[in-house]
């Protein structure tokens, strides 16, 4: 026997833990994410799941409705529909994806620094972000868009510009926290250098609301494009986005309702799928704000 | 209290400097010469040359500058380059119709989103509080104007009950046009005014006061609204300010789903039709929006909760 006995420490709830938990609770957010699986296949493989080519006109079949030749029907170039929605997948996706995280990349990087070092730097960050975080995201991205205009990359600046202090926000005030704790302080006076600090003591400690944000933007994201697609200041005609399907039906609406109901209605299930996701992933990551 | 007032409308100046700035150069550095975005590739020479002269582009920047702060200081938004007539005009016969739509959408908005919060909050975990949870996930995740959309095709196109197109000349018909239009943009402030007055609502229901309230036999509708919701108008505040701005830029796309006039609807035509001064004019005047809004929520921060100071 030895003399040292085992000390049975208490458990701290690990990550897995929580998320084996969370899943058990909450089976929306496992759903959800399957769900979003799904469309980002179908989204990859676009080229071999859509019927038709999105593009393809047809004159002889204008405004048809739903039959097993177009289980959506056409608009009115005699476009296959669902072969719209399943490229238009691509936009809106990417689209949605890629601004929250280029905004995450950006605003994090501004929150830290301003957090970290404070001064001039703070100040101004901060004067920033309260000047944008003034404007409502739609808002800013239509402001912004109406001076830029559409197209892929430009889409993608304007919605990066309108999440961007947003981010910037949380890593300030998280950093600032951060920066507080024995283990920050510890490796100052262990002389380690001030990036190194940053990389290997502050970012890993403020990465969880950095990641909630990030998924529960990425919803208001494709919702945005879609809205500025429906506008005419996203993704341009005739490449299909989403919100620039509702718009073409709008203008048809007396002939077929179709292509607004199932573009609205695509639209609708990830943005609320994306969004179970980002509220179970609060759950699993900060537990302490429920 | 108006000390207080004039140091944060001082506060707003910079705003709206940075933004005017921002609009400036936006709408310069646009690809492209305007002159030939507007009159086409095919101008001849002599009309460019024309042009540019008149809306001063062979002027210094700094000129154009300090041209643009003056215009927008004396609310000279020059001529609409495809309606010819001047763009102040064109804002003052929109703005109202957007503003009513804004109203309609708030009132409709507050009177169904802080009671269905209400009831949610007293029935936590209950089935109305389940309900209100998937009403409002829901309400989060419609686009506004696919709600409007389909709203119009039910209610408009198939039953018929309500005008297609429009804002409606006397005050029943203006009535009756805008229901469709308030009731869409509504729906988010519903859902998020519900979702704001259930948490303020639960966060002060267990404070001393209301546990005080309780102990006194007071009723337990008086209890809610003159204990609970009283100290819950703060937070809920906050958010009418902000549910106001969504509301204006949600309004955008509202106008454009029911083909009513407004100011977003200005702004979205004249980025079609490329017409620059009537786009600048529609920036600025949603950028002064935000500041003033956000100029009277402050106010209203200080009338609800007087503790707060002037730094």
């Amino acid at each position: 026997m030895s003399a040292v006995e085992k000390i049975e420490l208490p458990k701290e709830p690990s990550a897995v833990g929580n998320l084996v938990k969370a899943i058990l609770l909450k089976p929306a957010g496992l759903i959800s994410a399957v769900v979003v699986l799904i469309f980002a296949f179908i989204a990859i493989f676009a080229p071999v799941l859509a019927p038709y080519d999105p593009l393809a006109q047809s004159f002889l079949s204008v405004n048809a409705l739903p039959s097993a030749a177009h289980w959506l029907g056409t608009d009115q170039f005699g476009r296959d529909v669902l072969s719209r929605l399943i490229y238009g997948s691509r936009n809106s996706l990417i689209i949605g994806f890629l601004s929250p995280v280029f905004a995450a990349l950006i605003g994090t990087t501004l929150g830290v620094l301003a957090g970290y070092f404070g001064g001039i730097i703070d100040r101004v960050v901060t004067r920033l972000i309260d000047m944008l975080m003034a404007f409502p995201e739609l808002l800013l991205a239509i402001l912004i868009a109406a001076a830029l205009g559409g197209g892929f990359w430009n889409v993608v600046v304007v919605l990066t510009v309108a999440f961007t202090p947003g981010f910037a926000r949380v890593a300030r005030a998280s950093t600032l926290s951060v920066k507080e704790e024995p283990y920050v302080e510890a490796a100052v006076a262990a002389g380690v250098r001030t990036p190194l600090i940053i990389i290997r003591h502050v970012v890993p400690n403020i990465a969880a609301p950095v990641v909630v944000l990030l998924t529960l933007w990425t919803a208001s994201s494709i919702r945005l494009e879609a809205t500025l697609s429906f506008l005419g200041i996203g993704t341009q005609p005739p490449a299909a986005s989403w919100g620039n399907i509702i718009r073409e039906g709008l203008s048809n609406i007396f002939a077929t309702s179709w292509p607004i109901l199932s573009a609205g209605l695509v639209i609708t299930i990830v943005v609320m799928a994306i969004s179970i996701i980002g509220d179970s992933m609060r759950d699993i990551l900060d537990p302490e704000i429920n | 209290m108006a000390r207080y007032i004039f140091v944060r409308a001082l506060d707003s100046i910079p705003t709206i400097f940075l933004v005017l700035t921002l609009v400036f150069i936006a709408m310069r550095i646009l690809p492209g010469d305007p002159a030939i975005a507007v009159l086409g590739e095919n101008a001849r020479p002599e009309t460019i040359a024309l042009f540019r002269e008149r809306f001063g582009l062979n002027d210094p920047i700094w000129l154009q500058y300090l041209h643009f702060l003056r215009d927008v200081v004396t609310l000279d938004f020059g001529t609409s380059l495809m309606k010819g007539v001047p763009v102040g005009d064109l804002i003052l016969r929109n703005i109202p119709y957007t503003i009513e739509l804004t109203i309609a959408a708030m009132i409709i908005g507050i009177s169904g989103g802080i009671p269905l919060g209400v009831w949610a909050a007293i029935n936590r975990n209950k089935a109305p509080d389940n309900g209100f949870r998937v009403f409002s996930l829901i309400g989060y995740a419609v686009p506004d104007f696919y709600l409007g959309a389909m709203l119009l095709i039910i209610f408009a196109l198939n039953l018929g009950w309500f005008p297609i197109t429009g804002a409606g000349v006397e005050f029943t018909d203006r009535l009756h046009h805008i229901v469709l239009p308030a009731v869409t943009l509504a729906m988010l402030k519903i859902a998020f005014l519900g979702r704001l007055s259930r948490t303020s609502l639960l966060e002060v229901m267990g404070r001393d006061y209301v546990r005080t309230a309780r102990a006194k036999g007071a009723r337990e509708p008086r209890v809610i609204y003159r204990h609970g919701l009283r100290n819950a108008l703060l937070p809920l505040s906050t958010g009418l300010g902000l549910s106001v701005l969504t509301t204006l830029s949600g309004s955008v796309a509202v106008e454009l789903v029911f083909n009513r006039p407004g100011i977003g609807r200005l702004l979205i035509d004249a980025i079609s039709e490329r017409d620059y001064p009537v786009i600048q004019a529609g920036v600025i005047v949603f950028a002064a929006a935000v500041v003033i809004v956000n100029l009277l929520m402050e106010i209203v921060y200080v009338v609800v909760d007087p503790r707060i100071k002037v730094k």
